[in-house]
């Protein structure tokens, strides 16, 4: 098969294929999810993800360069960002020192000219050495063009960068390309493909979200997360696993501030392990509540209801298994 | 199929969901990606590409169950488009033979695809009420030649022959399926394009309602709209606060941004003026004629937190008090109750809730405070202790008073708002939630 030099990842032929790469590089994806990125590969476009914290967004950028083995740029907003910190900057330091050295070789060179004007018209010559590439400072956006063989561009929490700075993305997100003025275009050989992530922090603008492909991830079901609890915390027990998996699930449909995604599940299924717990029980579950749930009222609301909920995930579940593998005696 | 793309694109813009032009492109190309086949693919594909927020995505999902079973797969549309060619000429008697053919057993497939080109020939999509379904189930009926069969009808019912009688009897349970199938294919239209429309119309006529006319049963609506009004106002006055002064150089910073390069200004700073944080006091009438509006200006500036970092909410009727801790503690309406029994009695007097404000209250303006005051200001002949007010406004950035009365009653019987007026930035009457929205609006712009 011919590789297609414009859009040449070639792992990303069919859904299917993107789900078993990413599970390879362990990420458990969903259809939605191969699907967009599918899509992004196939359209050219970025895919702009929401969802709450902790669900993987980020993960999804990494675990494609992994598995694509790409290297993974990264550009991660805050308040203030600008084109200096995000396409590139001339390294003014380095130009200094330089003209500093080779002050005295300039001044041989234009020693021969006589007039103000000859040695203006020599110097102009030697002006561009100065804004070539070599003294140009890449910075993630202007990287991520340069790369030969592709790359996956992850821009982290756009919502937390400014108006300004979103305006200026949508040049490098249409056209993969950027303009250096002294320089001329950058433009990438095979244009990147670009993942951003945003927390909802404030409202993106329109002009944005409609270039890219918007993807929704929401908290995991019960089937997925315990996929990937198992992908990512090694030796656990099938019986513990489901047991902490319920047990989260159902913490998430009660009223509290920050619902638990699956970072705090994984920490908390690491917590339990490390403990040698081998089923849920109430006293664990109290003591490590707080790997679970960040905020003292979350905590202190969802206390009294512990033993009904660990109840619950370790009794028989809606198919009438059980939990803990054992047939209920009682 | 482009069409039917573009058609369900059209029901996606009239349910609020907006689509650019590139949007749509990118829709066909991504079908001509996927491919039609499968069903859940396409709904996935086009979620991504058409709906660009969550609340988006889930009109998306629920408008292409609707659109897309009812569709009929293209093979079929096509043999059912040569075969209405050649229906066009046909007598009427043969279409009426062809109707009641349509409806018997087994041939739900043939029936599905006549309704759709019936509702094609009809209009169907630019249904916007509900109740235009009725016409619009009578208009596809015609369509699919329903005269001919009415004629075949009234022709079986005069003969007297039991022959007769049966062919009558078989004609009306036709009518009955094709009326059946039609209407539900109209109702089906409605959702899928008009819902949407009069749920817009329903919540313009809410928005412009006199507050104090907002019935029990329109309460839901009306609290949504006020969070839509608050995102909207939130999203437009919560930018940045600090503007830079182009051409204004900030010689302190320049030098201390440089030092790095021997002085010399590579990277010039400018001079940055920063904007005030809007800081919002709420004194509010909680006597009977003016507790509606209350409610929904308290509703209002609440939901509005992220842009009003600094509220602060007072109500009197007689003697004044801060009701935060109130709001902040309990659930909003159980909240607004609470406030109003605590507080609503007795009989108004401004004179005496601007002095109890004075008294415990007075430091917490200052020159960024924009004090709003809702009420009527009838004070019952009280004292309207004019010159604490003078006082508040000299040293508040302004104030803004709202009055639900009508311009007209001011001034009229007890009514002091006359005497106030000469001290406020201004004063307004506020009788709708547009009006809320407008008076909000014009006290953040006041600090952008």
């Amino acid at each position: 098969m011919a590789k297609d030099k414009k859009t040449g990842y070639e792992p990303l032929t069919s859904i299917e294929a993107i789900s078993a790469g990413l599970g390879t590089a362990g990420y458990i994806s969903t259809t939605q999810i191969s699907t967009a990125v599918f899509l992004a590969h196939g359209l050219r476009k970025p895919i702009l993800i929401e969802g709450p914290a902790g669900v993987g967004k980020t993960d999804l950028a990494a675990s494609l360069a992994k598995w694509m083995s790409l290297p993974l740029i990264r550009l991660q907003c805050y308040e203030g960002l600008d084109e200096g910190k995000a396409l590139y900057e001339w390294k003014y330091g380095k130009q200094l020192l330089y003209t500093q050295i080779l002050k005295e070789k300039l001044s041989e060179l234009l020693g021969d000219a006589k007039t103000l004007a000859a040695s203006l018209d020599k110097l102009s010559g030697f002006e561009d050495l100065f804004f070539s590439p070599q003294f140009l400072e890449a910075r993630p956006l202007l990287t991520a063009m340069q790369q030969s063989k592709g790359s996956v561009l992850l821009i982290d929490e756009i919502d937390k960068s400014d108006e300004a700075f979103e305006a200026f993305l949508l040049e490098v997100l249409s056209d993969y390309q950027v303009s250096v003025p002294e320089i001329g275009t950058i433009r990438a050989d095979v244009p990147p493909l670009v993942i951003l992530t945003s927390n909802n922090v404030r409202e993106l603008g329109d002009a944005l979200k409609r270039r890219c492909l918007h993807l929704h991830i929401g908290f995991p079901d019960h089937a997925r997360e315990q996929r990937i609890v198992r992908a990512r915390v090694e030796g656990i027990s099938d019986t513990l696993l489901n047991q902490l998996v319920r047990f989260v699930q159902s913490v998430r449909e009660a009223d509290i501030k920050k619902r638990p995604s699956i970072a705090e599940t994984v920490d908390w299924a690491r917590t339990l392990l490390l403990l040698h717990t081998s089923t849920l029980d109430e006293a664990f579950v109290r003591d490590t509540l707080n790997v679970l749930l960040k905020h003292e009222s979350d905590i202190a609301a969802i206390a009294p209801a512990i033993p009904k909920m660990v109840r619950e995930a370790t009794g028989p579940d809606a198919r009438g298994r059980l939990a803990s593998g054992y047939p209920d005696v009682g | 199929m482009e069409k039917q793309i573009s058609n369900f694109i059209r029901a996606l813009r009239s349910a609020d969901v907006r689509v650019s032009t590139g949007e749509a492109l990118d829709a066909a190309r991504t079908l001509a990606m996927i491919g039609y086949d499968d069903r859940s693919l396409m709904k996935d594909s086009l979620g991504c590409v058409l709906a660009k927020s969550e609340s988006e995505k889930s009109v998306h999902d629920r408008l292409f169950d609707l659109y897309f079973s009812s569709a009929p797969t293209s093979a079929s549309a096509s043999g059912a488009a040569s075969e209405s060619d050649a229906s066009s000429d046909e007598a009427p008697a043969d279409a009426a033979e062809r109707l009641s053919a349509l409806t018997e057993a087994g041939n739900e497939q043939a029936l599905a695809s006549a309704v759709e080109r019936a509702a094609e020939a009809a209009g169907l999509n630019d249904i916007r009420f509900s109740t235009q379904v009725a016409y619009f189930a009578q208009s596809m009926l015609r369509a699919m030649g329903g005269e001919a069969l009415q004629a075949r009808l009234l022709e079986a019912l005069q003969g007297r022959t039991p022959d007769a009688d049966a062919e009558a009897q078989r004609l009306i349970d036709v009518r009955r399926a094709l009326t059946k199938a039609t209407r539900e294919r109209a109702e089906r239209g409605f959702e899928i394009f008009g819902a949407a429309e009069t749920e817009r119309f329903r919540d313009d006529v809410a928005a412009t309602k006199r507050l104090s006319a907002i019935e029990a049963s329109d309460m839901a609506r009306m609290k949504h709209l006020v969070a839509k009004v608050a995102k909207k106002l939130a999203v437009k006055h919560s930018r940045r606060r600090k503007r830079t002064q182009r051409g204004m150089l900030d010689v302190r910073r320049t030098m201390r941004a440089n030092a790095g390069f021997d002085g010399v200004p590579f990277n010039v700073v400018w001079r940055q003026k920063k904007k005030d944080r809007p800081k919002i006091l709420v004194i509010c009438d909680v006597s009977g004629s003016v507790a509606a509006y209350v409610r929904f200006l308290l509703l209002l500036l609440f939901s509005m937190k992220e842009a009003i970092p600094d509220l602060s909410a007072f109500a009197f009727s007689y003697r004044l008090k801060c009701v935060d801790d109130i709001l902040e503690t309990y659930e909003f309406d159980a909240a607004i109750k609470k406030i109003l029994r605590e507080i609503g009695l007795g009989s108004t007097s401004y004179g005496q809730a601007f002095s109890d404000f004075k008294m415990d209250h007075e430091n917490k303006i200052d020159r960024r405070t924009t004090i709003i005051i809702l009420g009527d200001g009838r004070s019952n002949y009280g004292d309207p202790r004019l010159d604490l007010f003078r006082d508040f406004a000299g040293r508040a950035k302004r104030i803004i008073w709202l009055n639900p009365e009508g311009r007209a009653l001011w001034g009229t019987g007890d009514s002091v708002i006359p005497c106030y007026e000469p001290f406020c930035a201004q004063m307004s009457h506020v009788a709708t939630l547009k009006d809320l929205e407008r008076a909000v609006d014009e006290v953040l712009t006041a600090y952008d």
